[in-house]
Protein backbone atom coordinates (compact mmCIF):
# COMPACT_ATOMS: atom_id res chain seq x y z
CA UNK A 1 0.00 0.00 0.00
CA UNK A 2 3.08 2.47 0.82
CA UNK A 3 4.34 0.92 -2.71
CA UNK A 4 1.15 2.02 -4.26
CA UNK A 5 1.19 5.66 -2.80
CA UNK A 6 4.11 6.46 -3.27
CA UNK A 7 3.80 5.74 -7.21
CA UNK A 8 1.11 8.02 -6.97
CA UNK A 9 2.29 10.73 -5.29
CA UNK A 10 6.40 10.74 -5.34
CA UNK A 11 8.61 8.84 -3.35
CA UNK A 12 9.75 11.82 -1.71
CA UNK A 13 6.36 11.50 0.18
CA UNK A 14 7.32 8.19 1.95
CA UNK A 15 7.53 8.94 5.44
CA UNK A 16 3.98 11.03 5.06
CA UNK A 17 2.85 7.21 3.07
CA UNK A 18 3.91 4.92 5.78
CA UNK A 19 1.86 7.02 8.12
CA UNK A 20 -1.00 7.60 6.20
CA UNK A 21 -1.18 3.40 6.04
CA UNK A 22 -1.34 3.19 9.67
CA UNK A 23 -3.47 5.20 10.19
CA UNK A 24 -5.81 3.74 7.66
CA UNK A 25 -5.52 0.15 8.92
CA UNK A 26 -6.27 1.76 12.72
CA UNK A 27 -9.54 3.38 11.24
CA UNK A 28 -10.29 -0.01 9.26
CA UNK A 29 -10.00 -1.91 12.69
CA UNK A 30 -12.64 0.55 14.28
CA UNK A 31 -14.74 0.76 11.30
CA UNK A 32 -15.25 -2.56 10.37
CA UNK A 33 -15.76 -3.45 14.16
CA UNK A 34 -18.45 -1.19 14.02
CA UNK A 35 -20.04 -1.82 10.72
CA UNK A 36 -18.75 -4.82 9.24
CA UNK A 37 -16.46 -6.15 6.93
CA UNK A 38 -17.48 -3.93 3.54
CA UNK A 39 -18.11 -6.35 0.34
CA UNK A 40 -14.69 -5.11 -1.12
CA UNK A 41 -12.26 -4.39 1.86
CA UNK A 42 -9.16 -4.03 -0.16
CA UNK A 43 -10.54 -1.19 -2.37
CA UNK A 44 -12.27 0.39 0.93
CA UNK A 45 -8.24 -0.25 2.47
CA UNK A 46 -7.30 1.55 -0.96
CA UNK A 47 -9.52 4.55 -1.27
CA UNK A 48 -9.46 5.00 2.08
CA UNK A 49 -5.71 5.46 2.32
CA UNK A 50 -6.03 7.57 -1.01
CA UNK A 51 -8.46 9.95 0.52
CA UNK A 52 -6.14 10.29 3.64
CA UNK A 53 -3.63 10.88 1.78
CA UNK A 54 -5.23 13.87 -0.46
CA UNK A 55 -5.98 15.07 2.68
CA UNK A 56 -3.08 15.06 4.38
CA UNK A 57 -0.83 17.16 1.23
CA UNK A 58 -4.03 19.93 0.73
CA UNK A 59 -3.10 20.35 4.72
CA UNK A 60 0.47 20.50 3.36
CA UNK A 61 -0.73 23.22 0.46
CA UNK A 62 0.87 20.50 -1.89
CA UNK A 63 -1.36 19.12 -3.20
CA UNK A 64 -2.00 21.53 -6.48
CA UNK A 65 1.52 20.57 -7.61
CA UNK A 66 1.28 17.12 -6.81
CA UNK A 67 -2.08 16.86 -8.94
CA UNK A 68 -0.32 18.38 -11.78
CA UNK A 69 2.93 16.94 -11.66
CA UNK A 70 0.93 13.56 -11.86
CA UNK A 71 -1.57 14.60 -14.69
CA UNK A 72 1.30 15.97 -16.43
CA UNK A 73 3.34 12.95 -16.00
CA UNK A 74 0.52 10.78 -17.81
CA UNK A 75 0.02 13.79 -20.48
CA UNK A 76 -3.75 14.35 -19.87
CA UNK A 77 -5.12 17.61 -19.42
CA UNK A 78 -6.90 18.83 -16.55
CA UNK A 79 -10.08 18.56 -17.94
CA UNK A 80 -9.49 14.64 -19.32
CA UNK A 81 -11.47 12.09 -18.25
CA UNK A 82 -9.19 9.83 -16.36
CA UNK A 83 -8.23 12.11 -13.34
CA UNK A 84 -6.18 9.47 -11.77
CA UNK A 85 -3.69 7.70 -14.29
CA UNK A 86 -1.29 6.20 -11.83
CA UNK A 87 -4.17 5.15 -9.27
CA UNK A 88 -4.53 1.60 -10.47
CA UNK A 89 -5.61 -0.93 -7.56
CA UNK A 90 -6.23 -4.07 -9.09
CA UNK A 91 -4.12 -7.20 -8.59
CA UNK A 92 -1.69 -6.27 -11.35
CA UNK A 93 -1.38 -2.51 -10.56
CA UNK A 94 -0.66 -3.57 -6.71
CA UNK A 95 1.74 -5.80 -8.20
CA UNK A 96 3.54 -3.57 -10.75
CA UNK A 97 3.68 -0.81 -7.76
CA UNK A 98 5.47 -3.26 -5.13
CA UNK A 99 7.87 -4.14 -7.72
CA UNK A 100 9.11 -0.70 -8.58
CA UNK A 101 9.38 -0.03 -4.78
CA UNK A 102 11.29 -3.12 -4.37
CA UNK A 103 13.70 -2.02 -7.40
CA UNK A 104 13.56 1.58 -5.69
CA UNK A 105 14.82 -0.21 -2.02
CA UNK A 106 17.64 -1.67 -3.70
CA UNK A 107 18.93 1.45 -5.21
CA UNK A 108 23.33 1.03 -5.30
CA UNK A 109 22.88 4.32 -3.06
CA UNK A 110 21.29 2.63 -0.04
CA UNK A 111 23.32 0.48 2.29
CA UNK A 112 22.59 -3.46 2.21
CA UNK A 113 21.26 -3.52 6.33
CA UNK A 114 19.35 -0.39 5.59
CA UNK A 115 17.36 -2.12 2.32
CA UNK A 116 16.28 -4.64 4.55
CA UNK A 117 14.83 -2.66 6.99
CA UNK A 118 13.20 -0.85 4.35
CA UNK A 119 11.94 -3.18 2.72
CA UNK A 120 10.50 -4.66 5.86
CA UNK A 121 8.56 -1.47 6.66
CA UNK A 122 7.37 -0.13 2.94
CA UNK A 123 6.82 -3.22 1.26
CA UNK A 124 5.99 -6.24 4.06
CA UNK A 125 4.19 -3.63 6.69
CA UNK A 126 6.03 -4.55 9.65
CA UNK A 127 5.99 -2.26 12.58
CA UNK A 128 9.78 -0.52 13.59
CA UNK A 129 9.18 -2.70 16.48
CA UNK A 130 8.77 -6.35 14.32
CA UNK A 131 11.86 -4.65 12.23
CA UNK A 132 14.33 -4.41 15.70
CA UNK A 133 13.12 -7.72 17.32
CA UNK A 134 13.03 -9.34 13.42
CA UNK A 135 16.74 -8.28 13.40
CA UNK A 136 18.05 -8.19 16.54
CA UNK A 137 18.69 -4.76 16.69
CA UNK A 138 16.96 -1.72 18.38
CA UNK A 139 14.42 0.27 17.68
CA UNK A 140 16.51 3.81 17.71
CA UNK A 141 19.22 2.22 15.09
CA UNK A 142 16.04 0.93 12.64
CA UNK A 143 14.96 4.55 12.56
CA UNK A 144 18.30 5.54 12.16
CA UNK A 145 18.39 3.69 9.09
CA UNK A 146 15.32 4.41 7.82
CA UNK A 147 15.53 7.86 8.24
CA UNK A 148 18.67 7.68 6.26
CA UNK A 149 17.06 5.33 3.65
CA UNK A 150 14.42 8.11 2.93
CA UNK A 151 16.39 11.55 2.84
CA UNK A 152 18.72 8.93 -0.09
CA UNK A 153 15.90 7.98 -1.91
CA UNK A 154 14.90 12.38 -1.94
CA UNK A 155 18.66 13.52 -2.10
CA UNK A 156 19.33 10.90 -4.77
CA UNK A 157 15.92 11.68 -6.27
CA UNK A 158 15.98 8.02 -7.48
CA UNK A 159 12.82 7.18 -9.27
CA UNK A 160 10.29 4.73 -8.07
CA UNK A 161 10.49 1.98 -11.34
CA UNK A 162 12.08 -1.14 -12.69
CA UNK A 163 15.71 0.24 -14.45
CA UNK A 164 15.38 -0.79 -17.87
CA UNK A 165 18.75 -1.88 -20.31
CA UNK A 166 22.00 -1.97 -18.61
CA UNK A 167 21.23 -0.86 -15.39
CA UNK A 168 18.32 -3.55 -14.93
CA UNK A 169 20.98 -6.57 -14.29
CA UNK A 170 22.42 -4.67 -12.09
CA UNK A 171 19.66 -3.73 -9.68
CA UNK A 172 18.20 -7.33 -10.38
CA UNK A 173 21.35 -8.64 -8.45
CA UNK A 174 20.84 -6.20 -5.43
CA UNK A 175 17.07 -7.07 -5.53
CA UNK A 176 17.82 -10.84 -5.43
CA UNK A 177 20.92 -10.48 -2.51
CA UNK A 178 18.14 -8.35 -0.49
CA UNK A 179 15.62 -11.11 -0.62
CA UNK A 180 18.44 -13.59 0.13
CA UNK A 181 19.53 -12.07 2.89
CA UNK A 182 16.08 -11.04 4.16
CA UNK A 183 15.43 -14.91 3.65
CA UNK A 184 18.42 -16.13 5.63
CA UNK A 185 17.44 -13.27 8.47
CA UNK A 186 14.46 -15.40 8.90
CA UNK A 187 15.92 -19.24 8.42
CA UNK A 188 18.88 -18.98 10.36
CA UNK A 189 18.56 -15.95 12.91
CA UNK A 190 18.82 -16.40 16.51
CA UNK A 191 15.43 -14.92 17.44
CA UNK A 192 13.10 -16.91 19.64
CA UNK A 193 10.02 -15.35 18.03
CA UNK A 194 9.27 -18.62 15.10
CA UNK A 195 6.07 -16.36 13.89
CA UNK A 196 8.46 -13.72 12.92
CA UNK A 197 11.28 -15.42 11.66
CA UNK A 198 9.01 -17.61 9.46
CA UNK A 199 7.07 -14.25 8.58
CA UNK A 200 10.34 -13.08 7.15
CA UNK A 201 11.05 -15.94 5.50
CA UNK A 202 7.33 -15.89 3.47
CA UNK A 203 7.90 -12.31 3.20
CA UNK A 204 11.06 -12.88 0.89
CA UNK A 205 9.64 -15.93 -0.72
CA UNK A 206 6.45 -13.49 -1.59
CA UNK A 207 8.62 -10.77 -3.08
CA UNK A 208 10.75 -13.14 -4.87
CA UNK A 209 7.53 -14.86 -6.56
CA UNK A 210 6.14 -11.53 -7.51
CA UNK A 211 9.52 -11.02 -9.99
CA UNK A 212 8.25 -13.97 -11.35
CA UNK A 213 5.29 -12.53 -12.24
CA UNK A 214 5.80 -9.84 -14.96
CA UNK A 215 8.05 -11.13 -17.87
CA UNK A 216 10.29 -8.07 -17.82
CA UNK A 217 11.66 -8.99 -14.69
CA UNK A 218 12.15 -12.74 -14.87
CA UNK A 219 15.83 -14.83 -14.93
CA UNK A 220 17.09 -17.74 -14.60
CA UNK A 221 17.87 -16.63 -11.44
CA UNK A 222 15.07 -15.23 -9.74
CA UNK A 223 13.50 -19.03 -10.22
CA UNK A 224 16.54 -20.77 -9.15
CA UNK A 225 16.89 -18.33 -5.78
CA UNK A 226 12.28 -19.09 -5.47
CA UNK A 227 13.40 -22.77 -5.51
CA UNK A 228 16.23 -22.44 -3.08
CA UNK A 229 14.08 -20.74 -0.52
CA UNK A 230 11.51 -23.36 -1.48
CA UNK A 231 13.91 -26.22 -0.70
CA UNK A 232 14.80 -24.22 3.02
CA UNK A 233 11.28 -23.44 4.13
CA UNK A 234 10.20 -26.93 3.62
CA UNK A 235 12.37 -27.87 6.16
CA UNK A 236 11.71 -25.32 8.01
CA UNK A 237 9.09 -26.76 11.16
CA UNK A 238 11.34 -29.69 11.07
CA UNK A 239 14.34 -28.30 12.53
CA UNK A 240 12.90 -27.34 15.65
CA UNK A 241 11.56 -29.57 18.57
CA UNK A 242 8.08 -28.98 20.21
CA UNK A 243 10.44 -27.00 22.98
CA UNK A 244 11.92 -24.59 20.62
CA UNK A 245 14.92 -26.69 20.33
CA UNK A 246 17.43 -27.14 17.16
CA UNK A 247 16.89 -30.49 15.96
CA UNK A 248 20.37 -31.16 13.37
CA UNK A 249 19.64 -32.43 10.12
CA UNK A 250 21.04 -35.71 10.45
CA UNK A 251 18.27 -36.13 13.17
CA UNK A 252 15.01 -34.54 11.19
CA UNK A 253 12.26 -36.84 10.77
CA UNK A 254 11.45 -36.26 6.85
CA UNK A 255 8.06 -36.81 7.00
CA UNK A 256 8.08 -33.21 9.12
CA UNK A 257 9.56 -31.68 5.34
CA UNK A 258 6.79 -29.78 3.89
CA UNK A 259 6.12 -31.75 0.50
CA UNK A 260 4.08 -29.18 -1.52
CA UNK A 261 7.07 -26.95 -0.84
CA UNK A 262 9.62 -29.26 -1.88
CA UNK A 263 7.02 -29.81 -5.11
CA UNK A 264 7.19 -26.53 -5.67
CA UNK A 265 11.12 -25.66 -5.33
CA UNK A 266 11.40 -28.88 -8.29
CA UNK A 267 9.38 -26.70 -10.25
CA UNK A 268 10.81 -23.32 -10.13
CA UNK A 269 14.37 -25.02 -10.02
CA UNK A 270 13.26 -26.80 -13.43
CA UNK A 271 12.14 -23.23 -14.75
CA UNK A 272 15.45 -22.00 -13.80
CA UNK A 273 17.12 -24.89 -16.04
CA UNK A 274 15.49 -23.90 -18.66
CA UNK A 275 16.29 -20.67 -18.42
CA UNK A 276 20.05 -20.47 -18.50
CA UNK A 277 23.73 -20.18 -16.89
CA UNK A 278 24.18 -21.94 -13.31
CA UNK A 279 24.32 -18.82 -10.83
CA UNK A 280 25.04 -19.10 -7.07
CA UNK A 281 21.63 -19.39 -6.18
CA UNK A 282 20.83 -22.26 -8.91
CA UNK A 283 24.10 -24.35 -7.58
CA UNK A 284 22.61 -23.60 -3.90
CA UNK A 285 19.08 -24.78 -4.68
CA UNK A 286 20.89 -28.02 -6.46
CA UNK A 287 22.12 -28.67 -3.31
CA UNK A 288 19.28 -27.98 -1.14
CA UNK A 289 17.37 -30.46 -3.67
CA UNK A 290 20.17 -33.01 -2.40
CA UNK A 291 18.81 -32.18 0.97
CA UNK A 292 15.46 -32.93 0.60
CA UNK A 293 15.31 -35.74 -1.40
CA UNK A 294 16.05 -39.63 -0.06
CA UNK A 295 18.57 -40.81 -2.62
CA UNK A 296 21.40 -43.20 -1.49
CA UNK A 297 23.80 -41.37 1.04
CA UNK A 298 26.91 -41.52 -1.18
CA UNK A 299 25.46 -40.95 -4.39
CA UNK A 300 23.94 -37.47 -2.42
CA UNK A 301 27.38 -35.95 -0.88
CA UNK A 302 28.91 -36.90 -3.86
CA UNK A 303 27.15 -34.59 -5.56
CA UNK A 304 26.59 -32.31 -2.77
CA UNK A 305 30.54 -32.25 -2.56
CA UNK A 306 30.84 -31.73 -6.18
CA UNK A 307 28.64 -28.91 -6.19
CA UNK A 308 30.23 -26.60 -3.48
CA UNK A 309 33.06 -27.36 -4.92
CA UNK A 310 31.01 -25.42 -7.95
CA UNK A 311 30.14 -22.80 -6.06
CA UNK A 312 33.66 -22.15 -4.22
CA UNK A 313 35.05 -21.60 -7.37
CA UNK A 314 32.22 -19.17 -8.47
CA UNK A 315 32.06 -17.57 -5.57
CA UNK A 316 33.70 -17.94 -2.14
CA UNK A 317 31.77 -17.39 0.89
CA UNK A 318 32.66 -18.63 4.85
CA UNK A 319 29.79 -20.69 4.93
CA UNK A 320 30.45 -22.36 1.40
CA UNK A 321 33.62 -23.10 2.63
CA UNK A 322 32.46 -25.04 5.69
CA UNK A 323 29.82 -26.74 4.55
CA UNK A 324 32.14 -27.93 1.72
CA UNK A 325 34.67 -29.35 4.30
CA UNK A 326 31.82 -31.61 5.95
CA UNK A 327 30.48 -32.61 2.77
CA UNK A 328 34.10 -33.80 2.11
CA UNK A 329 34.42 -35.24 5.16
CA UNK A 330 30.85 -37.44 4.41
CA UNK A 331 32.38 -38.52 1.40
CA UNK A 332 35.96 -39.40 2.29
CA UNK A 333 36.16 -39.92 5.70
CA UNK A 334 36.72 -37.56 8.90
CA UNK A 335 40.03 -37.80 9.25
CA UNK A 336 40.57 -36.54 5.45
CA UNK A 337 38.89 -33.63 5.89
CA UNK A 338 40.62 -32.35 8.73
CA UNK A 339 43.50 -30.57 6.58
CA UNK A 340 40.65 -29.42 4.04
CA UNK A 341 38.49 -27.94 7.37
CA UNK A 342 42.11 -26.90 8.90
CA UNK A 343 43.28 -24.98 6.10
CA UNK A 344 40.32 -22.42 5.88
CA UNK A 345 41.35 -20.02 8.79
CA UNK A 346 38.14 -19.13 10.45
CA UNK A 347 39.41 -19.03 13.40
CA UNK A 348 36.80 -16.37 15.27
CA UNK A 349 33.84 -18.41 13.60
CA UNK A 350 31.40 -20.58 15.93
CA UNK A 351 30.80 -23.31 12.77
CA UNK A 352 34.66 -23.71 12.01
CA UNK A 353 35.27 -24.92 15.52
CA UNK A 354 32.33 -27.30 16.00
CA UNK A 355 33.21 -28.40 12.53
CA UNK A 356 36.74 -29.72 13.55
CA UNK A 357 34.98 -30.75 16.85
CA UNK A 358 33.09 -33.05 14.63
CA UNK A 359 35.80 -34.48 12.54
CA UNK A 360 38.16 -34.90 15.80
CA UNK A 361 35.93 -36.38 17.88
CA UNK A 362 36.68 -40.34 17.13
CA UNK A 363 40.35 -39.05 16.11
CA UNK A 364 41.76 -37.07 18.53
CA UNK A 365 39.42 -36.72 21.90
CA UNK A 366 41.39 -33.86 23.21
CA UNK A 367 41.18 -31.87 19.94
CA UNK A 368 37.62 -32.33 19.52
CA UNK A 369 37.17 -30.90 23.16
CA UNK A 370 38.94 -28.21 23.00
CA UNK A 371 37.09 -27.33 19.62
CA UNK A 372 33.92 -27.50 20.98
CA UNK A 373 34.78 -25.58 24.05
CA UNK A 374 36.13 -22.76 21.53
CA UNK A 375 32.44 -23.11 19.71
CA UNK A 376 31.20 -23.16 23.20
CA UNK A 377 32.40 -19.42 23.79
CA UNK A 378 31.32 -18.13 20.63
CA UNK A 379 27.92 -19.50 20.44
CA UNK A 380 25.55 -16.74 20.61
CA UNK A 381 22.06 -18.73 21.38
CA UNK A 382 20.58 -20.88 23.99
CA UNK A 383 19.80 -23.92 21.25
CA UNK A 384 23.53 -23.66 20.10
CA UNK A 385 24.64 -23.76 23.77
CA UNK A 386 22.40 -26.97 25.02
CA UNK A 387 23.67 -28.90 21.24
CA UNK A 388 27.74 -28.07 21.84
CA UNK A 389 27.19 -28.75 25.24
CA UNK A 390 25.80 -32.14 25.05
CA UNK A 391 28.38 -32.93 22.10
CA UNK A 392 31.05 -31.73 24.87
CA UNK A 393 29.65 -33.78 27.59
CA UNK A 394 29.70 -36.78 25.24
CA UNK A 395 33.61 -36.47 24.32
CA UNK A 396 34.62 -36.13 27.45
CA UNK A 397 32.93 -39.17 28.83
CA UNK A 398 34.65 -40.81 25.64
CA UNK A 399 38.42 -39.54 26.22
CA UNK B 1 48.92 -11.10 -1.48
CA UNK B 2 50.36 -11.95 -4.66
CA UNK B 3 48.72 -13.84 -7.96
CA UNK B 4 50.66 -16.69 -9.23
CA UNK B 5 49.77 -18.69 -12.50
CA UNK B 6 50.24 -22.55 -12.14
CA UNK B 7 50.94 -23.73 -15.31
CA UNK B 8 50.13 -27.23 -16.17
CA UNK B 9 51.52 -29.35 -18.21
CA UNK B 10 51.97 -33.15 -19.34
CA UNK B 11 54.25 -35.37 -21.67
CA UNK B 12 52.13 -36.36 -24.23
CA UNK B 13 49.58 -34.48 -26.04
CA UNK B 14 45.51 -35.10 -25.30
CA UNK B 15 44.93 -39.11 -22.74
CA UNK B 16 43.55 -41.78 -24.85
CA UNK B 17 39.90 -42.28 -24.94
CA UNK B 18 38.86 -42.92 -21.04
CA UNK B 19 36.01 -45.22 -19.67
CA UNK B 20 33.27 -42.62 -18.18
CA UNK B 21 34.26 -43.66 -14.90
CA UNK B 22 37.67 -42.62 -15.41
CA UNK B 23 36.87 -39.44 -16.82
CA UNK B 24 34.62 -38.67 -14.04
CA UNK B 25 36.89 -39.32 -11.24
CA UNK B 26 39.49 -37.74 -12.93
CA UNK B 27 37.03 -34.41 -13.11
CA UNK B 28 36.37 -34.65 -9.46
CA UNK B 29 40.27 -34.98 -8.68
CA UNK B 30 40.20 -31.66 -9.95
CA UNK B 31 36.83 -30.14 -8.89
CA UNK B 32 38.40 -31.52 -5.55
CA UNK B 33 41.88 -29.42 -5.57
CA UNK B 34 40.46 -26.60 -7.31
CA UNK B 35 37.50 -26.44 -4.36
CA UNK B 36 39.87 -26.85 -1.66
CA UNK B 37 41.91 -23.47 -3.13
CA UNK B 38 38.65 -21.49 -3.59
CA UNK B 39 37.47 -22.71 0.20
CA UNK B 40 41.13 -20.53 1.24
CA UNK B 41 39.51 -18.31 -0.67
CA UNK B 42 42.61 -18.28 -2.39
CA UNK B 43 41.84 -18.66 -5.86
CA UNK B 44 41.32 -15.67 -8.74
CA UNK B 45 40.56 -17.19 -11.58
CA UNK B 46 39.67 -20.68 -12.54
CA UNK B 47 41.68 -20.21 -15.79
CA UNK B 48 41.62 -22.34 -18.87
CA UNK B 49 42.41 -25.74 -20.16
CA UNK B 50 44.15 -25.44 -23.32
CA UNK B 51 43.39 -27.39 -26.41
CA UNK B 52 45.49 -29.67 -28.80
CA UNK B 53 43.52 -30.30 -31.99
CA UNK B 54 43.81 -27.26 -33.93
CA UNK B 55 46.43 -25.45 -32.33
CA UNK B 56 49.07 -23.65 -34.53
CA UNK B 57 52.37 -22.43 -34.11
CA UNK B 58 53.45 -19.49 -35.62
CA UNK B 59 57.70 -18.31 -36.21
CA UNK B 60 59.29 -15.43 -37.52
CA UNK B 61 59.50 -15.33 -41.15
CA UNK B 62 55.76 -16.09 -41.48
CA UNK B 63 56.32 -19.83 -40.56
CA UNK B 64 53.46 -21.26 -39.74
CA UNK B 65 52.84 -25.12 -38.14
CA UNK B 66 50.84 -27.34 -36.20
CA UNK B 67 51.58 -26.70 -32.89
CA UNK B 68 55.21 -26.46 -31.37
CA UNK B 69 54.85 -30.01 -30.15
CA UNK B 70 57.30 -31.92 -32.71
CA UNK B 71 60.44 -31.71 -30.41
CA UNK B 72 59.52 -30.66 -27.15
CA UNK B 73 57.85 -33.50 -25.41
CA UNK B 74 55.25 -31.68 -23.54
CA UNK B 75 52.04 -29.86 -23.70
CA UNK B 76 50.73 -27.06 -21.41
CA UNK B 77 47.51 -28.53 -21.30
CA UNK B 78 45.78 -25.18 -18.75
CA UNK B 79 46.70 -22.88 -16.13
CA UNK B 80 45.11 -21.46 -13.12
CA UNK B 81 45.92 -18.16 -11.17
CA UNK B 82 45.74 -17.42 -7.28
CA UNK B 83 46.66 -15.70 -4.88
CA UNK B 84 48.95 -16.26 -2.20
CA UNK B 85 51.57 -14.39 0.34
CA UNK B 86 54.57 -15.89 -1.63
CA UNK B 87 55.66 -18.47 -3.85
CA UNK B 88 56.42 -21.11 -1.04
CA UNK B 89 52.90 -20.89 -0.09
CA UNK B 90 51.94 -20.88 -3.78
CA UNK B 91 53.77 -24.35 -4.36
CA UNK B 92 51.84 -25.20 -1.01
CA UNK B 93 48.61 -24.77 -2.65
CA UNK B 94 49.76 -26.55 -6.32
CA UNK B 95 50.44 -29.47 -4.58
CA UNK B 96 47.76 -32.17 -4.44
CA UNK B 97 47.25 -31.08 -8.33
CA UNK B 98 45.70 -34.05 -10.45
CA UNK B 99 48.25 -32.83 -13.22
CA UNK B 100 50.92 -34.51 -10.95
CA UNK B 101 49.60 -38.27 -11.25
CA UNK B 102 49.71 -37.72 -15.04
CA UNK B 103 52.86 -39.43 -16.87
CA UNK B 104 55.10 -36.44 -16.81
CA UNK B 105 52.94 -33.91 -14.86
CA UNK B 106 54.15 -30.89 -13.66
CA UNK B 107 52.84 -27.63 -12.42
CA UNK B 108 54.90 -24.33 -12.83
CA UNK B 109 53.98 -21.44 -10.31
CA UNK B 110 54.99 -17.85 -11.58
CA UNK B 111 54.19 -14.65 -9.99
CA UNK B 112 52.37 -12.62 -12.18
CA UNK B 113 54.06 -9.16 -12.82
CA UNK B 114 52.05 -6.38 -11.65
CA UNK B 115 52.34 -2.89 -13.52
CA UNK B 116 53.98 -1.37 -11.09
CA UNK B 117 56.91 -3.51 -10.71
CA UNK B 118 59.47 -4.60 -12.87
CA UNK B 119 61.37 -7.70 -12.63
Amino acid sequence: MVALLCRRFGIDQIDTAEDIVSETFLSAAETWGMKGIPADPVAWLYAVARNNMLNGLKHEKVVRRYEKDALLKAGIGPEGTHMEPDWDVSVEGITDSQLCMLFAVCHPAIALDVQVSLALRVLCGFTIEEIAQALLTTKATVNKRLYRARSTLREESILLEVPVGEAFDARLDAVLLTLYLLFNEGYYSANPSMVLRKDLCLEAMRLCFLLTARKGTVRADVYSLLALMCFQASRFDARFDGMGGLVLYEQQDPARWDSELINRGNYFLVQACERGQPSRYHLEAAIAWWHTHPVQESEKWANILLLYNRLLILQYSPVAALNRAYAFSRVYGKEAAIPEAEGLGLEGNLFYHSLLGELYREVNGIQAAAHFERALGLAGTEAERAVLQGKLAACRGTS
Amino acid sequence: MKEFALIFRVEDGPTPDLTPAEWQERMTGWMNWMGGIAAKDRLVSNGSRLGVRGSKWLGAGGVVSDGPYTEVKEFINGYTIIRAESSEEAVELAKGCPILFAPGGSVEVRPLVAPDHAE
